[in-house]
């Protein structure tokens, strides 16, 4: 029997690391196809039908360019820093549940093997171990570049990374404090009904949370550290070939992890309206296991479908929002989001006393009627003043 | 050693005498003086007392372990709490050393002395 | 010696990773010590954070091992990086001290280490082994930790929290350049 659940853990290890890597592929051309839309052009369709093998041409390209190295370049350093962006990028998967427990039965007993690589009961701080990693990839790829661009793009990146981690933490805190445990499959199972969704109980935090993530991942609107027009290319600008395309995939790939990692903190994961009466249903028409794994894998579905639109919300804001200043940026991280966060702790805390869980929303409508009322103080036909 | 039967204890702990956690963290922090010691490069030194640090930290968590007792890793959690505190501090000092001096070797602060 | 290597060879695999965390953190301990350029230093310190955390995984200490890698390889090193970065020190411009001080301070780290050793070794330092019957291997475990701190320790974490607001102001105040201060 060990060696059974070794074997399908194995598999679901190697499946997880499978789709990472496909979602990330067909990411790049999602991408470009969200992008042709939303700005009324075709996109890529000349490689296969509707342009689906453009990844492979484009990794093909990757793969056959010069993969060159700059000759006052630390060499092993240069190597190292794409390698260390797509390790971390890929090691965060590891604790998602992607869905319930494939139920096997052996010998008359039923086996429930959850659908995750690695359970741990630290699986949130395992995350937050992980995605501080991730600026060492970029740091270390634009020192060694010996480059004065990537050199301020690795350092943009770095105080960007460090400044909105903060922030991410203490979102997360309200959701700790909510559940009780530091094990993600504990916070999915705790969202169990519609209205308990994170979303719903921490809106505040689901926000912070979401503009960490965008900071995190350096997608637009925080893309600063590549960004074209001030910085050439930012990090990678010395970088040619795959070593290239690590750093672009390893982009995609944390994007793909962070919408997991938003849908199964605040929309519930593999969780949908009904489960329990599908689930029941299931199992009573298709027997004990089949129906099991049948709801098993609809809850999977479910979640690929969070995650997906999470996916398609990154590209919508990337090709929506113009990219902020790096005053701004971090005017915005230090002074409005990690005291805002501070609140939001706070005031979950204060609800939580007394057993109410939406007291957040109160931090909602005072901060919209703030903005209401200041947005009607405000002159109408004047710019506001660029910072002195 | 004996090893047990109980699957609650971790094999390292049945395998491996405390001793030789004793041993390595003492190598490291030895390893540190030594960089305390031989290095004029500020920003080294502060890295060997971070290893110091953390060979006295391996030993904590040793201890607390094989003998089950928390307290010894609280410590450690406070140990890296100031360890955090001290290098923003330390790593500001040092940015101030090298405005003034535009080095931040330590044979330079010599000054200090009068 | 033939004990020692009769128990070496009845180790399982978790014992030979304590072999190999060990050997790999003091490596990396001495390639922090020796490298000649910092950025190297600061990457074999992160080697040996992560050596550090393995072995902490190994004793069961999983709030530990994590905190380690979020605090001082995910923090601290980020700053020290930063901080080698911003001033540029890639020029290996330290003047090394005399080979006389290098061996006198080797010489007196390894006095330092044989005493330290021997002070352990002595038969009226017993060194303790863990008890089989009053173990707790959830010892090392968030909730077990959390209550001890929020419970025993509280007077100190609120402390803590002092101490790293007067560090902020304190890092702040050192790193605000002046009017008139050049940039670098």
């Amino acid at each position: 029997m060990d060696l059974t659940v070794l074997l399908v853990k194995g598999l679901i290890i190697l499946v997880i690391f499978g789709i990472t890597l496909l979602i990330a592929t067909y990411s790049t051309y999602a991408e470009r196809k969200v992008a042709a839309f939303l700005q009324d052009r075709l996109g890529p369709n000349r490689a296969g039908p509707f342009g689906l093998l453009q990844p492979i041409a484009d990794a093909g390209k990757m793969f056959f360019k010069e993969d060159f190295i700059p000759a006052q370049a630390s060499k092993w350093l240069f190597i190292l820093g794409p390698c260390l962006a797509m390790l971390t990028a890929l090691m965060s998967s590891a604790v998602i549940p992607f869905g319930d427990s494939i139920r096997l039965a052996w010998d008359g007993t039923n086996y429930d093997i959850p659908m995750q690589a690695i359970e741990i009961n630290i699986g949130v701080l395992y995350i937050f171990g992980v995605v501080s990693l991730g600026v060492y990839g970029i740091m270390v790829g634009g020192w060694a570049s010996n480059n004065k661009f990537s050199l301020l793009g690795a350092i943009r990146a770095a105080s960007q990374n460090i400044s909105y981690e903060i922030a991410l933490g203490l979102s997360l805190i309200a959701i700790l404090m909510m559940t009780g445990s530091l094990s993600l499959r504990a916070i999915v199972n705790e969202q169990a009904t519609f209205f308990e969704w994170n979303v719903f109980t921490q809106p505040l935090g689901f926000i912070i949370f979401l503009t960490c993530a965008f900071a995190e991942c350096n997608r637009t609107p925080f893309d600063l550290p590549e960004c074209e027009t001030e910085l050439v290319g930012g990090y990678h600008t010395e970088y040619s070939s795959m070593k290239l395309g690590f750093y672009l995939f390893a982009e995609y790939i944390n994007m793909f992890v962070s919408s997991a990692f938003i849908s199964s903190l605040y929309f519930g994961g593999y969780h949908y309206p009904f489960m329990n009466a599908v689930h029941d249903g299931l199992t009573g028409s298709l027997g004990e296991i089949a129906g099991h794994n049948i709801a098993t894998a609809i809850g999977t579905v479910v979640f690929f479908a969070k995650i997906f639109f999470f996916i398609f919300f990154f590209m919508w804001v990337r090709w929506t929002i113009p990219r902020f200043r790096y005053d701004q940026l971090m005017n915005l991280g230090w002074k409005s989001l990690i005291p805002l966060s501070i609140l939001n702790v706070v005031v979950t805390g204060a609800g939580l006393l007394y057993d109410i869980k939406y007291t957040t929303w109160l931090i909602v409508v005072v901060m919209v009627v703030l903005a209401l009322t200041s947005n009607a103080r405000a002159p109408k036909s004047q710019a506001a003043p660029q910072r002195a | 050693m004996q090893p047990t039967q109980n699957v609650l204890i971790p094999e390292v702990i049945q395998q491996i005498p405390l001793t030789y956690y004793i041993i390595i963290s003492t190598a490291l922090f030895v390893i540190g003086i030594i960089g305390v010691l031989t290095r004029r490069n500020a920003i080294i030194i502060f890295m060997s007392i971070e290893l110091m640090l953390n060979a006295v930290n391996l030993l904590l968590i040793a201890f607390s372990s094989y003998r089950s007792d928390s307290s010894g890793q609280v410590f450690v959690f406070f140990i890296m709490a100031v360890a955090a505190a001290e290098v923003s501090v330390g790593l500001a000092i040092i940015v101030m050393i090298y405005r003034n001096t535009r080095s931040i070797d330590v044979g330079l602060l010599n000054k200090l002395k009068w | 010696m033939s004990e020692f290597l009769n128990q070496f060879k009845q180790l399982t695999a978790t014992g030979y990773l304590f072999w190999v965390l060990a050997i790999l953190a003091l490596l990396s301990a001495v390639w922090v010590v020796t490298a000649r350029n910092p950025i190297h230093s600061v990457l074999a310190l992160i080697a040996t954070f992560f050596c550090l955390s393995g072995h902490y995984i190994l004793l069961n200490a999983q709030f530990l091992a994590a905190v380690n890698i979020i605090v001082y390889a995910g923090a601290i090193m980020v700053l020290f990086l930063f901080t080698i970065m911003f001033l540029n020190l890639r020029r290996e411009d330290e003047e090394s001290k005399t080979n006389l001080t290098k061996m006198a301070a080797v010489v007196v780290g390894g006095l330092l280490m044989v005493m330290l050793i021997t002070i352990f070794r002595a038969k009226s330092a017993q060194v303790p082994t863990f008890n089989p019957v009053s173990f707790d291997s959830r010892t090392g475990l968030v909730e077990n930790l959390g209550s001890i701190l929020y419970s025993d320790y509280i007077l100190p974490f609120e402390l803590a929290s002092v101490l790293f607001l007067v560090a902020m102001v304190g890092a702040v105040m050192l790193g605000k350049r002046e009017a008139g201060d050049r940039h670098f």
